[in-house]
């Protein structure tokens, strides 16, 4: 008896804690296009994901801040980041990126996130990529793009 | 011609998996005992094959055969001796076989220290033991095979994946799959005393020790893979709730809750049911972990298109475990009796509500980690639960469980008057309060509600294992030694105390270190100074270091207190030669109450580089606290009660069989 009782109550708990925290804290990804149409609500933390546009890399005089243009092969946002990048950020890398949209269409990045293996392409970026891979004149290897 | 004979070896160590699965079990059905008889030199056998198997791969990896794909998937010729010998376990395929190879031994295990059991019990236990082999070894073969061929072999390997090159992580994958196949003994023992219909509280008892043992295997593994990520990932974290560190955990957890109903088990013959079950699931969310981790799928569910066959196998395989042990359950449950009889204030209350709340965690950790898979496996955006979501619903559960770890051991078993105890538990709780008000103040000169409360449940925690102790030196044998009364402790109550200081000394390192860390980036040119709580980084200049599979730029950064000098630091930027990944080798310094630690970032101009500074209050606590938790699960398996009853038990089985002899004869 006691038993059943103390394991419902701490099953009602959880599911009750899961779901509030669930509802704080989920993070949704979108592409540079979905931004560039307008599909996701400001001031919300989201994710976004793309390839770093080559070229595109600048560096502020503080010698933390980076700006680069993030491309799903049809739109690019530039999203700017202070401090260190990880160790396999470079262009033409896909890689996810987590922040708000500022009142300029800029992407401030709290966290840049790349994988340790220079083969690795986050997933939500590879399928998102499928979409306008083909609309491109010539391979994504010209344009400087790694391919997924 | 080695590769051919590892893969052989293999194929014959499947086909004694089959022996050693159906024979006993048919025979402990049948009670035919020759056929229970063939279990133990089945195991032995397999085992035997399995370490031949692994042997050769090894030797494959340390004489650079590159005609093996997996060996040229994986190392180099510039790779150090030992990452070599490490590298058989690097990925996928190896580290399957690393699996089947801790499994027989395992097993081999429980043949040795089995003289005391019933016959057929330990075929059984044996037999489901070997079909859990038949499984791994199946998927090994089928899909997996590391001993694969490739022709025209390469010249050269594409080398260790850089990351794994690193001491932590050399012994981390052993640890946490000694674990991981450790809680196979306990499902075995479950599985078995369902198909028996015996499940009395001898069962629980002679699981105790091996699911210590799997537990203190897994939590040394997690806290190594811990420390790791905050050497080798340059970002400073210890916890990072990463899919690939919560399906270690989830077993860490429901392994826990065993260990803790166990004891209500074996001493009380209550809780019987709950017991089995957690034995079940403890083992599924350590298969689940294994198979999520190695075969890609929570990278994205998309690795289950890559490879379909693997995908396949495995859910099937989980299917048929998990699936047929909770029918099992279910079928041979109601007819389980508990004996023992418990009011609200007891020590089984108290080690429910524990259970209770580790599972509830488990469980929550589940959802979190699933969810995204679930939801890009229904083409739904795709959406992440991220560290926020982790660390609310596991400090909401942690508080209350740390609190009930100050009360449980001095509540007795059955029932417990109130008054005696609560008079004890203020005490303590004054003490930890008092801590809670103090100790942030002394570190950081200032607090906060939510740390006073951290640091109050850690220091709660750790008075009352003291407390505990003390009680019990004091108690021993009046008028003795003090040395002779501290040794006359039972190893139990030790290791109780030292897993539950343990715990206290974590929750302290856990409350500073999140609520106290600076970090401080910058970039910063050649002799440079910068300073970060009261510590001053010079930064001496950068030189160029020559590894055996990488070079590297090492910067050279002084630390400086009051003008003292306390250490210097040389954090690297590491390029591996092949696969031409720069990595970060973080600079750190160690203390009791504090790390100092710098990251180097990239270059930015010919005298500047990117850096980033840590403080880190009372980090070093927090492996601490596991690996006191882990020396008190050493401390309680290692308990007399165990060794005794087993002499004693294989004594009679002596005397019984001479008996036997003895009517034989006559």
């Amino acid at each position: 008896m006691i038993f059943t009782v103390i394991l419902l109550v701490g099953l009602g708990c959880a599911v009750a804690l899961a779901l509030y925290a669930m509802r704080q804290n989920i993070m949704l990804f979108h592409t540079p296009s979905e931004v560039v149409t307008g599909e996701v609500p400001g001031n919300r933390l989201f994710r976004l994901g793309g390839l770093v546009v080559a070229g595109s890399v600048i560096k502020a005089d503080d010698g933390l801040t980076t700006d680069f243009g993030l491309t799903d092969l049809n739109q690019s946002i530039t999203v700017r980041y202070t401090g260190l990048l990880p160790d396999l950020f470079r262009e033409g890398q896909g890689i996810v990126a987590q922040g708000v949209l500022n009142e300029e269409g800029v992407f401030v990045a709290q966290e840049v996130l790349a994988k340790h293996d220079e083969n690795y392409m986050p997933p939500e970026v590879a399928a998102s990529l499928k979409e306008y891979r083909d609309s491109l004149p010539g391979s994504m290897a010209e344009y400087g793009y790694e391919t997924p | 011609m080695i590769p051919e004979i590892g893969h052989f070896a293999l194929i014959i160590a499947l086909c004694l998996a089959f022996v050693q699965t159906l024979v006993p079990l048919l025979g402990a059905q049948t009670h035919t005992v020759q056929w229970m008889a063939v279990a133990k030199p089945a195991a032995r056998g397999q085992l035997l094959f399995i370490a031949i198997s692994y042997a050769c791969l090894t030797y494959s990896f340390i004489i650079d055969d590159f005609s093996v794909l997996y060996v040229a998937n994986n190392s180099n010729t510039a790779l150090p001796l030992h990452y070599k010998v490490s590298a058989v376990w690097g990925a996928h395929e190896g580290s399957l076989l690393l699996w089947v190879l801790m499994l027989g031994i395992w097993t081999v295990a429980v043949t040795v220290f089995s003289a005391s059991l019933p016959r057929d019990m330990v075929a059984r236990v044996l037999g489901v033991m070997g079909f859990v082999s038949i499984g791994f070894l199946l998927f090994t073969l089928l899909t997996s095979n590391p001993f694969e061929r490739i022709f025209p072999s390469p010249v050269e390997g594409r080398d260790l994946n850089p990351l794994l090159q690193d001491p932590g992580l050399v012994i981390h994958p052993p640890m946490l799959y000694m674990g991981y196949v450790g809680f196979s003994v306990a499902f075995a023992f479950a599985i078995a005393a369902l198909l028996g219909g015996k499940l009395d509280s001898i069962w629980a008892r002679w699981s105790r020790p091996w699911v210590i043992s799997a537990w203190v295997s897994l939590t040394i593994g997690i806290t190594l893979g811990s420390w790791w990520a905050y050497h080798e990932l340059g970002w400073g974290g210890w916890w990072f709730w990463d899919p690939v560190e919560n399906a270690s955990f989830m077993p860490w957890l429901v392994g826990t809750a065993l260990v803790h109903s166990l004891a209500v088990t074996d001493k009380r013959s209550s809780l019987k049911n709950w017991t089995v079950l957690l034995a079940i699931l403890a083992f599924s969310l350590s298969l689940l972990g294994t198979f999520l981790v190695r075969s890609g799928v929570l990278v994205s569910v998309h690795a289950f298109a890559t490879d379909p066959a693997r995908g396949l196998y495995i859910l099937i395989f989980l299917a048929v475990v998990v699936g047929g042990s909770l029918i099992l359950y279910a079928i041979r449950a109601p007819y389980i009796k508990s004996s023992g009889q418990f009011e609200i204030f007891s020590r089984e209350t108290a080690l429910l509500i524990n259970n209770v709340l580790l599972l509830v965690a488990t469980l929550t950790i589940l959802v979190g980690t699933l969810y995204p898979l679930f939801v890009s496996a229904l083409n739904l955006p795709s959406l992440s639960v991220g560290k926020p979501y982790f660390d609310l619903v596991f400090s909401a559960l942690t508080l209350p469980l740390v609190l009930v770890v100050g009360i449980g051991p001095f509540m007795r078993w059955k029932s417990t008057p109130i008054n005696q105890v609560s008079k004890r538990l203020f005490k303590i709780a004054a003490i930890g309060l008092a801590i809670g008000l103090v100790l942030p103040v002394m570190v950081a000169g200032r607090s906060t509600i939510l740390v006073t409360l951290g640091a109050a449940l850690g220091a709660w925690s750790i008075a009352s294992a003291v407390y505990y102790l003390s009680k019990n030196i004091r108690l021993t044998e009046h008028g003795t030694h003090i040395l002779h009364r501290i040794r006359k402790i039972p190893h139990a109550i030790w290791g109780m105390s030292v897993a539950h200081l343990g715990v206290g000394v974590f929750v302290l390192g856990v409350t500073f270190v999140s609520a106290f860390e600076q970090v401080r980036e910058l970039p910063m040119q050649v002799g440079q100074e910068a300073e970060l709580s009261g510590y001053l980084f010079r930064f001496d200049g950068v030189r160029d270091v020559q590894g055996p599979n990488y070079f590297s730029k090492q910067a050279s950064v002084r630390v400086f207190k009051n003008g003292e000098p306390v250490a210097l630091l040389l954090p690297e930027k590491r390029t591996y030669l092949v696969q031409q990944n720069p990595m970060t080798e973080a600079g750190i310094d160690s203390g009791f109450l504090r790390d100092v630690y710098v990251a180097l970032g990239e270059q930015i101009d010919d005298w500047t580089w990117g850096m980033r500074l840590y403080y880190k209050p009372f980090v070093q606590w927090i492996w601490l606290g596991a690996m006191l938790m882990a020396v008190g699960g050493v401390l309680a398996a290692s308990d007399r009660r165990y060794r005794l009853k087993l002499k004693r038990r294989r004594k009679a089985a002596a005397q019984d069989f001479h008996e036997q002899q003895v009517t034989a004869v006559s």
